[in-house]
């Protein structure tokens, strides 16, 4: 199941690994997206850190990681194609896979009505 | 259109060297130093130079050409006058004695002293090329006052979310760590959210006054006080002085650096590119930090360029900065007068004022009240009808005007950001209201025209993505 931050960016977990991305709204209000900046392999983010940074043709962004965690798989595919982003900003379009230090952490997130509600 | 390269014919020029009547004489050169192929330029002749600048004129959008209310950019019309006097200096060198550009150096060392008394500041640098080159330059200058001063503590610049983006760029390039703070309900900077981030780490505030939604920051005292309780600096981005030129000083508001963007207040050309002047100025107390050199005047009258500033944050530019552009900002200046210049903002913001209380029963206004010299439309609400500010934007340059900034400040969804500036009549400001309301008409009853646009340009609306990602630079 998906969680949200009150910043745009969804998380699904599955065991200890975490997916996030930007949401479908995020995506909409950046428009077109033109570069993804990945974070290295390995890298340890805190929860509401800065994990990367997403430029689109209105603005660059930061993308804050929902959770804490080690960065295992980056989505290269945005290297060529950031517009993946765009066309299924929460599928195909994911940015990052972190190890979870902490599931607790998942608790404190919206779920996708409350997110939704928010907007 | 061809390119001039693909008009080019093989042995043509625009120019003829009369026949060679002195002996020819052989330069030793060294062979690595010789170019072995003659360079590629076009080969065309004088009329199709011409014809050819003449063509991709016609095909720019200018403010000599139509309405053009780029908010923050400040499209200011140059007036002619300019022009005519740069082209006085045209047989000028920088590498010429000091003796023999007497009236060159004159007018820098003027041009020091008005931009210091128009902003309040002490002692002011020509050399920036450009307005974020100013800003680096004020960066430079604050990281010199915190080692001079041994405050090895201060790491932070504080600038609020409304910032122009080259503020935390700059602030970042010269080492220091930026902090955003939130504007309040009234968007302008929310002091207590100020003072949550003021601290003795921070060294120093970048402001514009007004800011970027066109709001003067009220709180502007309060803010200084704060800032120089703690030994911070108050850092002006002067993009919006030409909002209250004349009427209200920088320096008296407590900011201690200031730099200027020539262009946006003092009608010198929108380089895109350059050249463009960025000049900086400074309360006394960071007067020996200044690039170097300034221009000084000495006891026999004479005027110099004065390297003696031991202190100084260092050479930003060769030579002395853009001078053909000082040259007409001096000319603006001298024009206007002091009541001139006063009056121009009045009229900027007078002008703004106007359009914006004629759009604001059709459009929504964020932060709806009393502007400055501009003001910023929310055009979320467009959504309903299916379209967004950038399809509304581009539907502009089919009426024949420059749309306004958009999707700036971030602050703002979907912002449409407009600045008319003072040299606009009434009828070209109800021209574009009555535009204004036609697209607005068609995005309720026929969006595909909006989201088609524009339709009557050299170019159809380009691919944004491929713009920014390919980037074309050479023909």
């Amino acid at each position: 199941m998906k969680k949200f931050t009150k910043t745009h960016e969804w998380v699904e977990v599955e065991g200890k690994i975490a997916t996030i991305g930007i949401t479908e709204h995020a995506a909409e209000e950046l428009g077109d997206v033109t570069f993804v900046e990945l974070p290295e392999e390995g890298k340890e983010v805190k929860k509401g850190e800065a994990l990367c940074a997403v430029e689109s043709v209105k603005s660059a962004s930061d993308v804050y990681s929902p959770v804490s965690g080690k960065v295992i798989e980056v989505n290269t595919e945005l290297d060529a194609s950031p517009e993946i982003i765009n066309e299924d900003a929460e599928g195909k379009g994911w940015i990052v896979k972190l190890e979870l230090s902490d599931e607790s952490e998942l608790d404190g997130l919206l779920t996708e009505e409350e997110y939704k509600n928010s907007l | 259109m061809k390119l001039i390269f693909e008009k080019s014919k093989e042995g043509r020029t625009a120019f003829s060297l009369p026949k060679l009547d002195v002996p020819e004489m052989k330069i030793e050169i060294e062979d690595e130093l010789l170019r072995k192929e003659a360079p590629n330029l076009p080969q065309v002749n004088e009329l199709e130079v011409v014809r050819h600048y003449n063509e991709l004129e016609r095909k720019n959008h200018s403010v000599d050409s139509g309405f053009y209310p780029l908010g923050s950019c400040t499209m200011k019309y140059n007036p002619m006058l300019n022009e005519e006097m740069a082209n006085l200096f045209n047989y000028i060198h920088p590498y010429l004695e000091e003796e023999h550009v007497q009236g060159a150096l004159e007018l820098m060392y003027n041009l020091q002293n008005y931009l210091g008394e128009i902003t309040g500041m002490d002692a002011v640098t020509l050399q920036p090329a450009a307005g974020a080159h100013g800003e680096l330059t004020g960066m430079l200058i604050v990281r010199k006052y915190i080692e001079d001063n041994g405050f090895t503590n201060k790491t932070k610049v504080i600038l609020p979310d409304s910032a122009h983006g080259t503020n935390p760029a700059s602030a970042k390039m010269a080492g220091f760590d930026v902090v955003e703070v939130k504007s309040g309900a009234d968007g302008r900077v929310d002091l207590e959210e100020f003072k949550k981030v003021m601290d003795d780490t921070v060294a120093a505030i970048m402001l514009t006054n007004p800011n970027t939604l066109g709001l003067f920051e009220k709180d502007i005292l309060e803010i200084a006080r704060l800032a120089h309780e703690h030994n911070a600096l108050l850092y002006y981005d002067g993009a919006n002085l030409n909002a209250i030129m004349g009427k209200v000083r920088p320096g008296d508001m407590g900011f201690d650096i200031v730099h200027l963007n020539l262009h946006k207040t003092f009608s010198t050309p929108h380089g895109m590119g350059g050249p463009g002047s960025g000049p900086v100025g400074v309360k006394a107390k960071l007067k020996d930090y200044l690039p170097k050199p300034i221009v000084d005047i000495n006891e026999e009258g004479k005027y110099f360029f004065n390297y003696d500033i031991p202190k100084s944050c260092g050479r930003l530019r060769t030579f002395y900065g853009n001078f053909s552009v000082m040259v007409r900002a001096y000319t603006y200046i001298l024009m206007m007068g002091k009541e001139g210049l006063k009056f121009a903002s009045e009229m900027a913001v007078l002008n703004a004022n106007y359009l914006r209380k004629r759009l604001e029963k059709e459009f929504d206004i964020a932060y709806d009240e009393v502007c400055k010299h501009e003001f910023v439309i929310d055009g979320s609400f467009l959504k309903e009808y299916g379209v967004k500010t950038l399809d509304f934007a581009k539907r502009l340059l089919d009426y024949g005007i420059h749309p306004p900034t958009i999707y700036f400040p971030l602050i703002v969804h979907e912002a449409m950001m407009i600045e008319p500036t003072e040299t606009e009549s009434k009828e070209e400001l109800d021209n574009f209201v009555e535009v204004m309301h036609k697209i607005l008409e068609e995005a309720k009853t026929d969006p595909e025209i909006l989201k088609e646009a524009p339709r009557n340009t050299p170019v159809r609306r380009l691919n944004e993505t491929i713009a920014n990602k390919q980037l074309k630079l050479r023909g």
